[in-house]
């Protein structure tokens, strides 16, 4: 059995506004030995090995969920998924009764996600096992924020002072949310860019610069987050046309080229190719870290549940002692 | 029958005094309002209040109570004993029941459950259009023989500016009086906040204040046009303010309300998403707050409401967004409204100015004064003592509360409906 985390005290893993920095450079640590480990042919650990582990996503995902669910399996879990939008949710069940049903079952890690905001946090309180956050409406997606900390921080070699750039669509993101929490908390100055209507200016309250223009937002920036535009989140009218938004907000070479040379382009996935981002800048190797997001993702998941399952296992051994 | 109350710190808001003296009720009313070294005349019982206040009982617009429809939230039985337990002496109930009030027939229904099991006044309000849909009036004449007392479709707008505006015409003719939820409903659909950095943070659909001044200046528009007699029956945020005052300097019939919740709680207070702060129109940012609560003060505000608002657990027990608006403050609403006393925000007198003479003057009712020849409807209460608040011990079918587990100061002692005690703590 693993020792107990230094400094990671959480019971749940519902957003980065609760992580203390110490924590959530335990995770990221914890998780640079986890990319070593899947590199090699040999993947297994046992960090939770007896643990079984539940993904209900309430929402549609593949990559999130495979993420979570080979991290598990990759630690020894029993992970079972739940496509909860197939399931009795459409019979009329409560969030709260679906919880209690499945915390009846004892599971020990719960990945949730849901379309509501809050509703992870409201489900974690319901049940006595670990709760992960994968994504909670427009409020957090913690794990993202991390595997998008971890990939910075090795290519960078720091996770602090960077001039970093998210654009696009802020004001549906869950991910630019969770980023500019975490991002803050390390000491980095943060640029939103993007036109205001998908940029609200409330966000400069949390510390950020606000653009809407990418050529001037740009300029001498050392990361380029890109987000998706979520059109299944808008309810119409925030953007006049893809082929403009593009036009204005789309990262291609010229745009990038106002950022700092070795500056790396980042995007959470699935991508829009000539949306929000121009296919070539997203396939070229030497500014593109997009396949080291996904790379970094299961280790990253992989920490955060080791850490959770190693909270767990001393909570109830002083429940039982 | 006589009842004399001695020693008792009276709360006049029409005279805007908080003085010692004593009452003399005869046959349910108020005789006379004596001064504290006045000869005490004789009576055949004699309340000794020992220094705690006594006023004119609350008068409290836009109470919902769930029949016909939902009596597992709230019935006339559990709402009556609420308002008595709080003070309150004349509800004035919404439409807003599942059907809602929209004819002679279900009014003649709700007043008579009302007689018969509610121990303090009830006065209802009528919808204002059928089924509170916006498309064509009800009506009017008849709902105000069967005893309206206003028309509102609640929180449904009109969005119809032309049914709105040949309603107030309608209603204009028939001396009625129409309650109106100022907003912009298409700006304000599905918000669950207000916008800010709150909302951002939480991720929660929000709606911008602006939306709730877009809808007062629609309806001052309408009410230039028609004369009506209208009321706005939230207001909730500093920048529909001058237009409030606007309105009413240039001669309009318009007042105003706000809720017991804007004036004492603001939008953190959802924390981590706690349903039981959610209310419609959404809790305000602290400036907004501050600026409603100097409203109530100079005027421009002209009455508090509780906005009682009972939802059972499952309705609450769900996702923010997706939760029921709405909190009970039926019981809650006084001891609420003494923390504005207590912070140095509002005096005592100008808290019944607006609790109960200003709802009772509104709406043509002879409650809400401590003054020979109206009705002997009044609370005594003790202004200071504190305690903690447990929402199961509310008296209402739903105990949806936001002060669950608060700190409060100054509780109801009784409560007297036309002379008669109809609750005594």
């Amino acid at each position: 059995m693993s020792d107990a985390p230094t400094y990671f005290r959480q019971n749940h893993l519902l957003g980065i506004e609760p992580l203390h920095p110490l924590e959530i450079t335990e995770i990221l640590d914890l998780a640079d030995s986890y990319v070593e480990l899947n590199r090699q042919t040999q993947k297994h650990a046992d960090a939770l090995a007896g643990l079984t582990q539940i993904n209900m996503f309430f929402e549609n995902s593949t990559r999130t969920q495979a993420s979570f669910e080979l991290a598990g399996k990759r630690l020894g879990a029993d992970v079972m998924n739940m496509a909860m939008q197939a399931s009795s949710i459409k019979k009329g069940e409560t969030l709260i009764d679906t919880a209690m049903t499945l915390n009846a079952m004892h599971p020990d890690l719960l990945v949730v996600r849901h379309p509501h905001s809050g509703a992870v946090d409201l489900l974690s309180q319901k049940v006595n096992c670990a709760v992960l956050n994968a994504g909670d409406g427009k409020h957090e997606h913690p794990t993202q924020a991390l595997l998008d900390a971890l990939t910075i921080r090795r290519a960078k070699g720091r996770l602090h002072r960077l001039n970093i750039a998210i654009c696009g669509d802020i004001a549906h993101s869950r991910v630019a949310r969770s980023n500019l929490i975490l991002l803050g908390k390390m000491e980095n100055r943060i640029r939103l860019i993007g036109p205001p209507t998908l940029v609200p200016g409330h966000f400069a309250e949390f510390g950020a610069e606000i653009y809407d223009d990418m050529h001037e937002g740009l300029k001498d920036v050392d990361v380029v987050m890109m987000l998706r535009l979520q059109k299944e989140r808008m309810d119409g009218g925030f953007i006049p046309s893809e082929r403009e938004y593009y036009h204005r907000f789309g990262l291609d070479a010229d745009k990038l080229a106002q950022a700092k040379p070795d500056a790396i382009v980042m995007h959470p996935g699935p991508m829009n190719r000539g949306v929000e981002i121009d296919g070539t800048i997203a396939d070229d190797i030497n500014r593109s870290v997009i396949q080291e997001q996904v790379e970094m993702g299961v280790a990253v998941r992989m920490a955060a549940m080791d850490l959770l399952a190693r909270n767990l296992r001393s909570r109830r051994q002083g429940e039982a002692a | 029958m006589t009842l004399l109350f001695t020693n008792a710190r009276l709360i006049n808001p029409d005279a805007g005094t908080d003085a010692m003296g004593h009452l003399l009720v005869q046959d349910g009313a108020i005789v006379s309002v004596l001064n504290e070294d006045a000869p005490l005349p004789s009576a055949d019982r004699i309340v000794d209040c020992g220094g705690k206040c006594l006023a004119p009982g609350i008068v409290d617009i836009g109470v919902k109570v769930c029949e016909p429809g939902e009596r597992h939230k709230e019935s006339y039985k559990s709402a009556g004993l609420a308002a008595a337990a709080g003070g309150v002496t004349t509800i004035v109930t919404r439409p807003d029941t599942l059907p809602a009030i929209d004819t002679p027939e279900t009014l003649e229904f709700v007043t008579r459950r009302a007689q018969a099991d509610a121990p303090i006044n009830v006065v209802s309000m009528a919808a204002l259009t059928k089924g509170r849909e916006g498309r064509e009036m009800v009506e009017i004449g008849f709902m105000l023989d069967a005893g309206a007392v206003a028309f509102s479709d609640c929180d449904k707008v009109v969005q119809n500016a032309k049914v709105f505006s040949r309603a107030l015409t309608y209603a204009k003719s028939c001396g009625a009086l129409v309650i109106a939820h100022p907003q912009e409903p298409v700006l304000s659909a599905g918000a669950a906040a207000t916008s800010g950095k709150f909302a951002t943070l939480r991720g929660l659909p929000a709606v911008s204040p602006m939306a709730e001044r877009m809808g007062l200046d629609r309806d001052i528009a309408l009410l230039e046009m028609t004369g009506a007699k209208y009321h706005a029956d939230q207001i909730t945020t500093a920048r529909a303010l001058p237009a409030l005052e606007r309105a009413k300097k240039n001669g309009l019939d318009i007042t105003a309300g706000t809720s017991i919740h804007h004036l004492t709680l603001n939008e953190l207070d959802v924390a981590d998403y706690r349903t039981f702060f959610k209310v419609k129109p959404p809790l305000r940012s602290e400036e907004d707050r501050l600026a409603i609560v100097d409203a109530v003060r100079s005027g421009v505000i002209d009455i508090i409401s509780s906005m009682h608002t009972p939802q059972d657990e499952e309705s609450k027990r769900l996702p923010f967004e997706e939760a029921a608006s709405g909190a009970v403050a039926l019981e809650t609403l006084l001891p609420a409204a003494l923390r504005l006393y207590h912070a140095g925000l509002l005096d005592l007198p100008t808290l019944f100015r607006a609790m109960s003479l200003n709802p009772a003057k509104r709406l043509g009712l002879a409650g809400g004064r401590l003054k020979a020849g109206a009705p002997a409807d009044l609370v005594m209460f003790d202004a200071d003592v504190p305690f903690v608040l447990d929402r199961f011990k509310l008296r209402s079918k739903s105990q949806n509360t936001p002060y669950d587990t608060q700190r409060m100061q100054g509780r109801v002692l009784a409560t007297f409906v036309a002379g008669e005690c109809v609750f005594e703590r």
